[in-house]
């Protein structure tokens, strides 16, 4: 049933072309239907799937002769992102219900871009996985290029050659993998299971998570992230940080980190204190964290925050996967789900509750517009969103930066200090945008000329009380989703992962 | 009886209040006035009934509630109060109608001022009630927002560098004590108080803590006071302690006087809590290895704050450095009762007497401390905002039951025997004495200090010649006589009957001191 998913997905933007040219109404409700049947099934799924195993969803030969197949599963892992997908997807097109310009087309990309992505969280087919991958691409580029905003060429092309430099060298590791093991299978379990010389593994691991890594704003390849944010519609932006990024991390550790957990292990040497690949990308993570946090703080353009903040959150992420430990990477699956939730979040205020009736997102034009008594709603909307994007307790962000902070005690102590830095950042840059934008001291009362703001309408406010809702349930209950994650990290899978870590 | 969960209903009644104030007390100014003063009556009777169903004679955990939460992270819904804790939740359940009633002439946005004082209550509630570090740290990390906003909106004119220096200065504390935190859960598994206590106590939590930690330029010593040091910032900036101290007078003095009734009376104590919930009983060993720098602290604290006190013109801000004065006696009584561990009969007389006045002081200078700022409130209301001292003079001739009432308050913080302020520092200054002599003698300049700038007070803003600005100055309306009635009744009945509160807290002492031999 869960395959729906992806085919409800692919048939809504068929059928999204189909309409006749100007039926914006139908096609926003079409659109809206669409992803709330997708995200119903995610949802019943994982209610069901109370194990948290590896369940083969569809399996059916597709080029037998090259060992491929066409093969979804899902675990606990895939079953949160996918369920953070259909959040996202429901969520993003209330954000966009004022789109009238080719809003056919507009929903029709959009729903192929979470087709896709449905796709890449359900692929156990490492040929399917990328074939998925790289129909993500296409839709990107084209949401930005047409319906962006500043300097949207520049951003979807940086975007978009970011990501085919990323896919190019996953396509050349995965290649190699599948040559050195035989040119038998392309199955996930099955080239897992494949004993790679350690030599092998230490070349291949790093070029395909690096590759997978770009597109979770890995430092210092993240530069694609805040400009192609800042660009992107509302909901793009919320789609590319909320759920883009994740396919990123997803990749890391469902490809590069089962294929070859033998490219984590000591190089036998050590540099300045870096004795292997996982070190390395510790560091990375850190400097991320910490960079992310420092750069947003003193951007100018309201959006800018957000699309920084991004890059430090996601730097917990890898950060998590790098600690080996249960605690560490289940952290890292929770922090993408809160991360995609809270992005969304964030991006929404800033994209449509604030610059699609201000028109600006120069942080000191906005507080001149005295905003927290123009748009009370969206004032609150944000202080609550920067309460748990700076992992206040009660909010899943703090929840799932916890876990991974803990497993980094384990692993790296010193690093965790750093982190400590880069969370007090974390609030100031969140605090000092709030203040700027909603909450400034405007000496004289606000100029009488300006034309009072257009009201919060329904739509924003229910998708606001469901990102909200979403974060606090799993906040006050990480349970939900744990259940699930961590028997999907102790099975057979990752079982390479936990023997590499114990050397 | 014991199967309702009293807690978890005290701490969930002021929510709803907030909630049904931001749902429907949108309009009506009056309506949302009078809803929060019904929801703060409400938990105050709660509260009540609580303390009449207390059995003051084990100093055991009661009323307790506990659930399994995030078993991943040993996160455990559990709640109890003993007799600390049952202080904390009278006293925040008294500050906070008078912070309603006190904040009554504020007009722009009544309903979520009110929200927010009855959310920042809640935190309160579960701050003082929570025993796991999980969601005891939710409550305190939360509590930050509303205080944040009640004085970034409705606050003076250096209200955004007040506020965020507040919230910067707390929140770099919190994230140190977090950290420690995490290291202890990684060592132990346990978010538990009283669980972790009861390792420390054995002597098990440091060696294994420092076993988990292995940094090689660390000595096992260093190490065990590096931990000691984030929970340890946290606190301090939480109370304040001496260096730490400067976001406080400028966020008393900016918030409204409302907030300010709320910050002092009852989230002040929050520092305190937490040295003797969380501090005292986990880390006590390694306080005793750094007494003596506590000791300064304490000693400096007491006199600097005392001192600034004196060198104040505004009304506002005598009184919030007066507040750190006086939370210096608790820290000193509290860094008093770890000198000489062990089991001697007469030491430990000594320490109960101090610790019972800590416990008595927080608790008076709660009360004390709202009640003279709700004076500077009514002040305020008359002179149109002016609350400088040298702004008045000869008030007692047009206002004389004024000046009476608030000078009881003022006498109360002085110490006058009598009333309620006394029998806590004695208490305190008793039990010091003989544990450390050299501190507790340089201590008692504080109070010579404070009983100088409380009598400048009296005399440059109600006897002298009557400025004659003020000759109309209308005096307390009945209105406000009763209001504030209830609150110098306390004040005389604590002084004369200190058992009223002793008698509850004393087994708690007991224990918390017969914890810290080692």
């Amino acid at each position: 049933m869960l395959a729906w998913t992806i085919y409800i997905s692919f048939l809504g933007a068929v059928a999204l072309l189909l309409l006749p040219k100007g039926s914006v109404v139908s096609s926003r409700i079409l659109a809206l239907l669409t992803a709330a049947v997708g995200f119903g099934i995610t949802l019943t799924c994982f209610m069901q799937h109370r194990t948290g195993e590896m369940l083969t969803i569809t399996r059916v030969p597709w080029v037998p002769t090259l060992g491929i197949e066409y093969r979804l599963a899902a675990d606990g892992i895939s079953l949160t992102l996918a369920l953070l997908t259909g959040i996202i997807a429901i969520t993003g097109i209330l954000f966009s219900w004022d789109i009238a310009d080719r809003a056919g087309e507009f929903f029709a990309l959009y729903l192929l871009l979470i087709g896709a992505v449905y796709g890449v969280f359900l692929s156990y087919d490492l040929f399917l996985l990328f074939v998925f991958y790289e129909i993500v691409i296409i839709p990107k580029y084209f949401l930005i290029a047409i319906w962006g905003s500043t300097r949207r060429e520049y951003g979807a092309m940086k975007l978009v050659l970011y990501s085919f430099v990323g896919s190019a060298m996953v396509l050349i590791g995965l290649v190699a993998a599948y040559v050195v093991a035989g040119a038998k299978t392309t199955s996930l379990s099955e080239l897992a299971q494949f004993p790679f010389s350690l030599h092998f593994q230490m070349l291949a691991f790093p070029l395909v998570f690096v590759g997978f890594a770009i597109l979770a704003g890995l430092w210092p390849l993240h530069t694609w992230a805040p400009t192609g944010h800042v660009a992107a519609p509302t909901a793009a932006s919320m789609l590319l940080a909320g759920v883009v990024m994740k396919l990123g991390a997803y990749g890391c550790l469902r490809v590069a980190m089962t294929l070859f957990p033998l490219g984590l292990a000591p190089w036998g040497f050590r540099v300045l204190d870096i004795g292997s690949w996982r070190d390395v990308f510790a560091l990375l993570a850190v400097i991320g964290i910490v960079y992310g946090a420092l750069v947003a703080l003193v951007q100018k353009d309201f959006k800018f925050v957000i699309g920084y903040s991004s890059v430090s959150h996601m730097g917990f992420v890898l950060l998590g996967l790098m600690t080996l430990n249960q605690i560490g990477i289940s952290g890292a699956v929770l922090q993408m789900f809160s991360h995609g939730i809270l992005a969304g979040l964030l991006f929404a205020v800033v994209g449509r509750m604030v610059y699609a009736r201000t028109h600006t997102r120069d942080l000191a034009a906005l507080g001149a517009m005295n905003l927290n008594k123009a748009i009370p709603f969206a004032a609150i909307t944000f202080v609550i969103a920067g309460m748990a994007s700076m992992g206040l307790p009660g909010f899943s962000g703090f929840v799932a930066e916890l876990m991974v902070l803990l497993g980094v005690w384990r692993a790296y102590p010193l690093l965790a200090v750093c982190v400590g830095f880069g969370l007090i950042v974390g609030v100031v840059y969140i605090w000092r945008a709030l203040q700027m934008a909603f909450f400034a001291d405007t000496s004289v009362e606000s100029t009488p000329s300006q034309p009072p703001l257009p009201p919060i309408t329904l739509p924003e406010r229910i998708g606001a009380m469901i990102l909200i809702g979403a974060s606090v349930l799993v906040g006050l209950y990480p349970q939900a989703l744990l259940n699930v994650i961590v028997p999907a990290l102790n099975s057979p899978l990752f079982e390479g992962l936990r023997k590499g870590s114990r050397q | 009886m014991i199967a309702f969960p009293w807690i978890t209903v005290l701490t969930a009644m002021p929510v709803v209040g907030a909630v049904v104030l931001l749902a429907v007390g949108g309009q009506n100014r009056n309506f949302a006035r009078w809803t929060a003063l019904a929801f703060s009556f409400a938990a105050l009777v709660m509260t009540l009934i609580l303390w009449s169903h207390f059995g003051p004679a084990s100093g055991s955990l009661q009323f307790q509630e506990r659930h399994i939460w995030i078993s991943a992270l040993g996160a455990e819904y559990r709640v109890a109060i003993d007799g600390l804790g049952l202080l904390m939740l009278l006293l925040t359940s008294i500050v906070v109608p008078i912070a309603i009633i006190a904040s009554w002439k504020i007009q722009e946005r009544v309903a979520l001022y009110y929200s927010l004082v009855l959310i920042l209550q809640a935190c309160l509630f579960g701050t003082f009630t929570a025993l796991n570090f999980f969601h005891w740290f939710i409550f305190w990390e939360l509590s930050l927002v509303p205080a944040f906003f009640l004085i970034k909106l409705w606050g003076g004119p250096r209200r955004t560098s007040a506020a965020t220096q507040f919230l910067v200065y707390t929140m770099v504390g919190s994230i140190a004590l977090l950290l420690t935190f995490l290291a202890i859960f990684l060592a132990t598994d346990k978010f538990d108080f009283i669980d972790l206590a009861a390792m420390a106590h054995n002597g098990q939590l440091m060696p294994a803590v420092i076993a988990k930690m292995a940094w090689h330029r660390f000595t096992p010593a260093h190490l065990a006071l590096l931990l000691l040091a984030g929970p340890f910032l946290g606190f301090a900036v939480k109370v304040p302690l001496f260096p730490f101290h400067t976001w406080l007078p400028s966020a008393y003095c900016e918030a409204p006087t409302g907030t300010t009734i709320l910050l002092t009376g009852a989230m002040s104590k929050m520092g305190i809590y937490g040295i003797l919930r969380i501090l005292l009983p986990i880390f006590g060993a390694q306080m005793q290895i750094v007494l003596t720098p506590l000791l300064w602290l304490a000693v400096a604290t007491v006199v600097f704050s005392a001192y600034a006190a004196l060198a104040q013109k505004d009304l506002k801000s005598i009184f919030a450095y007066s507040s750190i004065n006086h939370l210096g006696y608790c820290f000193l009584g509290i860094v008093a009762v770890l000198k000489f561990t062990g089991e001697d009969a007469a030491l430990n007389a000594e320490k109960y007497a101090a610790l019972n006045g800590v416990l008595l002081q927080m608790f008076n200078h709660g009360l004390t401390a709202a009640t003279l700022f709700w004076f500077v409130a009514m002040l305020e209301k008359r002179s149109g905002g002016l609350r400088g001292l040298d702004d008045f003079g000869g008030l007692r001739k047009v206002a004389p039951v004024f000046t009476g009432l608030m000078g009881i308050a003022l006498f109360s913080l002085l110490g006058l025997p009598g009333l309620n302020g006394f029998i806590g520092e004695f208490l305190i200054f008793k039990g010091s004495f003989p544990l450390v002599t050299w501190a507790t003698s340089l201590a008692v300049i504080g109070l010579l200090i404070t009983a100088i700038f409380v009598l400048g007070i009296v005399q440059r803003v109600f006897s002298g010649p009557l400025n004659l600005r003020w000759t109309n100055m209308p005096d307390l309306t009945v209105g406000e006589r009763i209001a504030l009635a209830p609150t110098i009744c306390l004040m005389f009945a604590l002084g004369l009957y200190p058992q009223l509160v002793l008698g509850f807290v004393n087994s708690t002492v007991i224990q918390i001191v017969q914890q810290l031999t080692y």
